[in-house]
């Protein structure tokens, strides 16, 4: 999978979780989640089961609390998709 | 503080209309909301039959973000969301996104159990050892006061946020704590009202305790017989009603068309004593319960005209009439014109009391006692005690001037309120 898709299917998950006032034209490899974003921390965890169901993968604990940005989210997809 | 306190929104999401003019519609027309339902049939319950509300998914997003809806398993939710939303848009009261809540607003939303798909759901994620999965949403969506608090978010209310629950009670109960706290000058505005999930794992318990018709399966409609003869039990049913309370002068300042005047009312319980049990109730303490509501309604007995039963079609209904008789001292031709809407919707169990009191307030503005429907049979105990043309078959026009409406719910519970047309 090439890393622009696997961006664009990041944003598909992301869109439905940010709040009124942020477009997701807004949306950069730098966003963080919730301080950029005003993403609902609670709703960081369905971002997880979502990212999970899409790229088929599994996340742990750790790559949870490492997943801050969109970046750190793109990152740890990479890790588990090259390590199937 | 002694604020009079009246009505001035209804909203409802029923099994016969998921809006206020469908609903009167039904009611008028007698058009039954029970239908059947495969699921019950492919899980071999004895009752294959039960009410539901008729919501689309258009409609639901009218109600519901993307993403409330996204992961949304909890029917009594969206049932709640729908007719408080509706009720509060009813009542001409603003939906804002300020960045403070108004103080006077509060929500007393029942229910008697929240969520139980998705409770169901998240049950098999743990006994999987996959409790990470659960998702964000299964606590407010199985937390009894997910409707309330679903609610309080959507219209931004800083009072008193809250869900009572006393199971077929809940709604009526509501209704009067609702009174009660504008009354004593603690809020303004309250939203009150009540919801209950539809599905097998709410119904399934009361098809076991055999007390769901069974020999109705292939004509529904035909099923739920309030003071009828031939009644076999209740119809489940399922849904929310939902209305909003306002101190007068708070009504009168906003200058917005009111519904009723809550006069008062009682709740009480029969302590499960003398012939109450956990599911029957004690005649003392419900013919207490009326007489009480009549006492701080500040009435008398001889000037309800109409009164909304409690009368599920089951072998209790002669003696919820025998009670009401008796508290009232009333009897024959004398008696007030009395319906049951169970015969319609079915017993919505927890969403009973606010539905059924929709639809009683209806009435004041409609000029009308909407009929009693499959009960062309009345039971005998029952035409022994009042006069048969109390019991409208049809709807019948009639501008009631007061309306007494009764809960009594499993753990020998009992609710009355008193409801009067609006006059200043």
């Amino acid at each position: 999978m090439e890393t622009e898709e696997r961006y664009q299917k990041l944003k598909e998950i992301i869109t439905i979780y940010l709040p009124e006032d942020v477009a997701i034209s807004e949306l950069t490899n730098e966003s963080h989640f919730i301080n950029e974003l005003n993403i609902n921390s609670a709703n960081l965890v369905d971002i997880v089961l979502d990212v999970e169901d899409a790229f088929d993968i599994t996340l742990e604990n750790e790559d949870m609390d490492q997943m801050l940005t969109v970046n750190n989210a793109l990152q740890i997809i990479q890790n588990k998709l090259d390590a199937k | 503080m002694n604020n009079r306190v009246v009505i001035t929104g209804l909203g409802v999401c029923a099994p016969n209309g998921v809006t206020i003019s469908e609903f009167a519609h039904s009611l008028k027309n007698g058009i039954s909301g029970i239908r059947f339902q495969q699921e019950l049939d492919d899980l071999a319950f004895g009752c294959h039959i039960a009410g539901k509300p008729q919501v689309t998914d258009a409609h639901k997003q009218e109600y519901f973000t993307p993403l409330q809806l996204r992961a949304l398993n909890s029917t009594g939710i969206v049932y709640g969301v729908i007719a408080g939303v509706d009720a509060w848009k009813d009542a001409k009261l603003p939906i804002e996104n300020n960045t403070s809540p108004d103080w006077d607003n509060g929500i007393i939303f029942g229910t008697g159990i929240l969520g139980v798909d998705q409770f169901r759901e998240s049950i098999h994620l743990i006994d999987a050892k996959n409790t990470r999965r659960l998702g964000s949403t299964s606590v407010m969506q199985t937390m009894a006061s997910g409707i309330s608090a679903y609610l309080g978010g959507i219209l931004g209310c800083g009072n008193q946020v809250t869900t009572n629950s006393s199971a077929c009670t809940t709604g009526t109960e509501g209704i009067l704590m609702a009174y009660e706290r504008i009354k004593l000058g603690k809020a303004k505005i309250i939203l009150t009202g009540s919801c209950s999930d539809s599905g097998p794992y709410v119904w399934g318990g009361f098809d076991a305790m055999r007390i769901l018709p069974r020999t109705y399966n292939d004509n529904p409609t035909k099923a739920s017989r309030p003071m009828s003869a031939s009644a076999t039990g209740f119809v489940a049913g399922s849904g929310a009603g939902a209305l909003v309370l306002e101190s007068l002068e708070s009504a009168l300042e906003r200058g917005v068309p009111i519904y009723a005047e809550v006069l008062g009312g009682a709740v009480n319980s029969g302590g499960q004593r003398g012939e109450g049990t956990m599911t029957a109730p004690n005649s003392e303490a419900v013919q207490r319960c009326i007489i009480e509501a009549i006492k701080d309604a500040n009435i008398e007995a001889a000037t309800i005209d109409v009164i909304n039963g409690h009368l599920t079609a089951t072998a209790k209904d002669a003696l919820e009439i025998e009670n009401w008789s008796k508290a009232l001292g009333r009897k024959g031709g004398d008696f007030p014109y009395i319906n049951s809407f169970k015969g319609i919707f079915g017993h919505c169990l927890a969403a009973a009391g606010s539905i059924e009191a929709v639809a009683s307030i209806m009435q004041f503005k409609e000029n009308l006692v909407f009929g009693n429907i499959n009960c062309e049979d009345l039971h005998p105990e029952i035409t022994s005690i009042i006069a048969p043309q109390k019991i409208p078959l049809q709807t019948i026009t009639h501008s009631p001037e007061i309306i007494a409406k009764a809960s009594f719910g499993f753990g020998d519970v009992n609710a009355c309120a008193i409801f009067k047309r609006f006059s200043n």
